[in-house]
């Protein structure tokens, strides 16, 4: 079974929960990430999501393969939209079924943490007066030729994860 | 006796049809400004920048000694003026900031063959066989006549060598004072400079594509590349220019066949190279 992929269409959660439903586990946790009407004090009307899907999916089968050494077996599972996103989807969606509770929780709070900051996924938002952008790269663009300090400063500043 | 000489290196252009600082333009990781002014340092007293005022705290230019230009946009000649009249007993070798090609030895025959007593020492264009004025020397008894060349309204640097009395010079290596002032011509340049020092020499052909704001910048989703580039930085130098990107390596990742890679890491032929831009996935 594949424990991440992206899917175009809107998600099932009902139908996700249950792929991971084992009578082993006693404990559920899901995190669910919805399409927010703002961001940064401008009003998002909708997103696009774009991704490098092969290295993307290898990614996140690290993740979740480092998730179930840390915290026990489990039957884990991400998923994340491709495409464009209304206000309300759910954008991605993570689940992790354990023998208890604490695993439940802390896996399903490790993955979506590091699936945020290391898989090839982009995300623009469409803001209500018509512009665009796209997160965490718009204020990296070098403004002015030659500022390559303030550039990078900038980048630092919104807390790039990349090494 | 001659008069001291000092090295001058113009750096105050607005480098538009380039788009971007040429002083910035890096060849192998160094800045073409630095590699202009590691040239001139071993063969003259000091060196000094041509800048414009509102450069004087430009991160590439703060800390080395400056000569502003005076006369405002009156391009290359404003700051060879300005040098004259800063230093009036001093001699300048002047050198533009778009010379890729130039070499120590095209520098050391124009010193050597140095000769004070007229108004300036050049070499003759391989192009139309004019004085090539910004890769010269300007001896002191230049300011009046410089003086009064702008003063007429006249600003071109190669019309004021062209009517001086010049000592005229045949370069040696005849590609050295090629200028660029294009990203093509950079692509060109840099494919070419880099591609000397790789080991074979061999043209590989690289498959990139494209995400998100990188593929907005570039305007397309992917590309064949050919190129000299040895690893990752060099082709995304290349192409930095060539398709106008706006991010620097230091805000990207790369991913070469479909896995994540360090900049250095040297291409092959046929790789599949990624540009990553800042993610933000959920």
């Amino acid at each position: 079974m594949s424990r991440f992929r992206f899917s175009e269409a809107a998600l099932d959660v009902q139908a996700l929960r249950c792929e991971l439903a084992n009578p082993s586990c006693g404990g559920f946790a899901a995190f669910e990430g919805w399409v927010r009407d703002h961001n940064e004090g401008q009003r998002v009307s909708r997103l696009e999501y774009e991704a490098f899907e092969p290295l993307a999916v290898r990614e996140g089968e690290r993740v979740i393969d480092e998730a179930r050494e840390r915290f026990g077996l489990h039957n884990l599972l991400c998923v994340h939209r491709l495409g464009e996103l209304q206000l309300g989807e759910v954008a991605v969606w993570v689940g992790a079924a354990a023998a208890h509770r604490e695993e439940a929780f802390r896996a399903c709070r490790y993955i979506i943490d590091e699936v945020k900051h290391r898989l090839p996924i982009w995300k623009k938002e469409h803001y209500l007066g018509g512009d665009s952008g796209w997160v965490n790269c718009e204020r990296c663009a070098i403004a002015d030729p030659g500022s390559a300090t303030t550039a990078s400063q900038s980048a630092l500043a919104h807390g790039h994860s990349h090494k | 006796m001659s008069a001291v000489l000092n090295g001058l290196v113009l750096s105050g252009g607005r480098s538009r049809r380039m788009q971007r600082d040429k002083a910035a333009l890096e060849y192998a990781g160094r800045p073409q400004l630095a590699r202009a002014l590691a040239l001139l340092e071993p063969l003259v007293v000091s060196t000094f920048l041509s800048v414009r005022a509102d450069q004087l705290n430009d991160p590439q230019r703060i800390g080395h000694p400056c000569v502003v230009d005076q006369l405002p946009d009156a391009g290359p000649i404003g700051g060879i003026l300005a040098a004259l009249q800063a230093q009036p007993q001093t001699a300048w070798l002047v050198l533009a900031c778009d010379l890729p090609f130039l070499n120590a030895a095209t520098l050391q025959q124009l010193i050597a063959a140095r000769d004070p007593r007229r108004l300036a020492t050049a070499f003759r264009s391989r192009h139309d066989g004019k004085p090539e004025p910004l890769c010269a020397i300007y001896e002191p008894s230049c300011l009046p006549a410089v003086e009064a060349w702008v003063a007429s309204g006249q600003q071109c640097p190669r019309g004021f060598l062209a009517q001086a009395d010049v000592a005229l010079l045949t370069l040696r290596a005849p590609e050295a004072l090629d200028n660029i002032n294009t990203p093509a011509e950079y692509g060109a340049a840099h494919a070419k400079l880099c591609g000397d020092s790789r080991d074979q020499g061999q043209q590989l052909t690289i498959t990139v594509r494209y995400f998100a704001v990188l593929r907005e910048q570039a305007g397309r989703s992917g590309e064949s590349v050919g190129t000299r580039a040895r690893d990752a930085r060099e082709l995304y130098e290349e192409l930095r220019m060539a398709r106008g990107l706006k991010l620097r390596t230091e805000q990207l990742r790369v991913a070469i066949n479909e896995e994540f890679a360090d900049w250095s890491q040297a291409l092959a032929e046929g790789d599949s190279v990624v540009f990553l831009p800042p993610v933000a996935g959920g």
